[in-house]
């Protein structure tokens, strides 16, 4: 099977993974979890890294250095961001156990 | 395509490296997917987000060594890792710094703005693709996709931050011809992507990520503040899809599949919030909602007030006041003063209740954290379902700068936009008292028969100083 044609399976499948994993979610977790696959995009910070190996030209250099800054604040925002969100339910829930 | 990229992998065919890189990259990629599962319901979710967050620390380090690795005959190997730590640092201290410092009433619009830099991060690597000017047409076309995707969730984000921040008016702000001047925006875009690719100078390729970043702008004026938070989700899933786009670029399973996952559950979950709030996407998107609406039976209906002084009193002597927050509340900061406020009136013997309405503040669970900080007892607040059955025996409604989430037009008005929507039915309440900052309509901007019942009686200000005139009321009474 031709590589973009294993890509393309992929894509699908992954379409399909992400729509099932979330079809349950309630009403009060909508936010948190746009919070959450918010930090999972942040895996560009990865792509912008190898990007960055590739840069023959300054101009290149100085246009990847800012795209690794700039996924780097997508994943460290998000995770803290969804962290800070999600530490309020379980806050909650263990006050009303008490 | 990056061609460099791929010459180095096949000159570095060491097996331990590619099968060493592929397995973690697949460890990575399974963490995200139960992060994702567990963060979709309550019980797991925090686990969720550390899982989640595992799998991004492999992915960055599994990546660094593979960097290092590949790189081994490029003379500015050490000056690039150099750059990746310098730059993860800076980002680091500055996401972790801002997004802690940050009150949980301003949490959405810090979810698009770290969004947005991801957004941007995508556009980056298509447009430093597209300027390499190798590879295959089909994927120029992807990397190009990714340009226009990523940047317009960049600066789309960024507005809804600025909107959200109110550091530009939350209202819809339009004009003649806005769709027509998008659309134009749009179709530039896509004769510059097409110039880009077949002859990526280094001007087209500049003059093409500029158009998308202006129509990511524009996109965001004509929508309400309200509705802030459905575009905010379309742009995360929009950013997904355009790391995925990256993904086919650079040839990386990693981020094909945890785009493509982020592409497709953003959607799902864009769909989700807005037909919480009743509304269709399309309507969000091209119907400037929460622009007063004009027309229709414009009937003289007046909106009576009353005095703080009498307010107090009244609210003095109820046997049981239920007290509606809204996003206005939280938005004035004026939760403590709240707190004050029941203290003062549970003095007196008077029950109080608060009803949460599931989408108050427009971010779902958001109030009950905001409550929570300025430590009024869980046990007080009451979801929709407990606590609409008890407006009948209240003497007072409070209402606190909410509006929407008690507009009777949900279930009086079939014509209504927001007919359907589950609402907190204070209108039952033998008084209504409403805190409100102007006669202005609401976030949604429909006009609520509420505020002009016989009973309703409104309190104009900022929802923190009436509150806290109510309390020196109530002390001198």
């Amino acid at each position: 099977m031709p590589e973009v044609w294993v890509a393309l399976y992929i894509f699908m499948l992954a379409a399909f993974t992400g729509f099932e994993i979330i079809s349950r979610v309630p009403v009060i977790l909508h936010t948190p979890l746009m919070s959450g696959t918010n930090f999972i995009h942040g895996i560009v910070l990865v792509g912008a890294m190898y990007v960055l190996l590739t840069a023959s030209t300054p101009l290149e250099l100085a246009v990847g250095t800012f795209g690794v800054f700039l996924g780097a604040l997508n994943v460290v925002g998000g995770y803290v961001v969804t962290d800070r969100m999600l530490a309020m339910f379980e806050e909650k829930k263990k006050r009303r156990k008490e | 395509m990056f061609w460099n990229l791929l010459a180095m992998e096949v000159a570095n065919q060491n097996p331990v490296l590619l099968h060493g890189t592929t397995a973690a990259y697949f460890i990575s990629i399974l963490l995200f997917i139960l992060g994702i599962k567990m963060m979709s319901s309550p019980a797991t979710a925090r686990k969720g987000i550390h899982w989640a967050g595992l799998g991004m620390l492999l992915a960055i380090i599994t990546a660094f060594v593979h960097i290092y690795f590949l790189g081994q005959s490029d003379p500015q190997l050490f000056l690039k890792l150099g750059l990746m730590v310098l730059m993860i640092l800076i980002g680091t201290a500055i996401g972790w710094y801002s997004s802690l410092k940050v009150p949980m009433t301003d949490m959405p619009q810090m979810v698009a703005l770290f969004n947005g830099m991801g957004g941007g991060a995508a556009a980056v690597i298509g447009y430093l693709d597209l300027l390499h000017g190798h590879g295959p047409v089909s994927l120029k076309v992807l990397a190009a996709a990714a340009v226009i995707i990523g940047a317009t969730s960049f600066s789309g984000s960024i507005g809804a931050f600025l909107k959200l921040q109110r550091w530009i008016s939350s209202r819809p702000i339009t004009y003649p011809g806005q769709q027509f001047v998008n659309a134009l925006l749009f179709l530039g875009s896509l004769v510059l992507g097409y110039l880009s690719i077949t002859n990526p100078t280094v001007l087209n390729v500049n003059l093409f990520i500029l158009l998308p970043l202006l129509l990511g702008i524009l996109m965001t004026l004509p929508i309400g503040g309200a509705d802030m938070p459905v575009v905010i989700s379309l742009f995360n899933a929009l950013t997904g899809l355009a790391v995925a786009f990256d993904g086919f670029a650079l040839q990386n399973y990693t981020l094909i599949i945890s785009g493509t996952i982020v592409g497709a559950s953003g959607t799902l979950l864009t769909i989700l919030m807005a037909r919480a709030m009743n509304r269709s996407l399309f309507n969000i998107l091209f119907g400037a909602f929460g622009k007063v609406q004009k027309g229709g039976e414009e009937e003289e209906k007046v909106m009576k007030e009353m005095s703080i002084d009498d307010a107090a009193s009244i609210l003095a002597f109820a046997d049981k006041v239920i007290i509606v927050p809204g996003f206005g509340m939280a938005a004035a900061q004026a939760q403590h003063k709240v707190k004050e406020l029941m203290e003062e009136l549970e003095k007196r013997g008077v029950e109080v209740k608060f009803a949460i309405h599931p989408v108050a503040g427009r971010m779902p669970g958001h109030m009950n954290v905001l409550l929570a900080e300025a430590d009024i007892p869980y046990d007080r607040l009451y979801d929709l379902e407990d606590i609409n059955p008890e407006f009948e025996t209240a003497d007072v409604a409070l209402i606190i700068g909410a509006n929407d989430v008690v507009n009777p037009s949900a279930e009086w008005d079939p014509n209504s936009p927001i007919y359907g929507m589950p609402i907190l039915q204070a209108y039952k309440a033998k008084n209504v008292f409403v805190i409100k900052r102007g006669r202005g309509r609401g976030f949604a901007g429909i006009d609520n028969p509420l505020f002009y019942l016989d009973k309703t009686y409104m309190l104009f200000g900022d929802a923190q100083k009436v509150v806290s005139d109510l309390v020196q009321a109530l002390k001198k009474l």
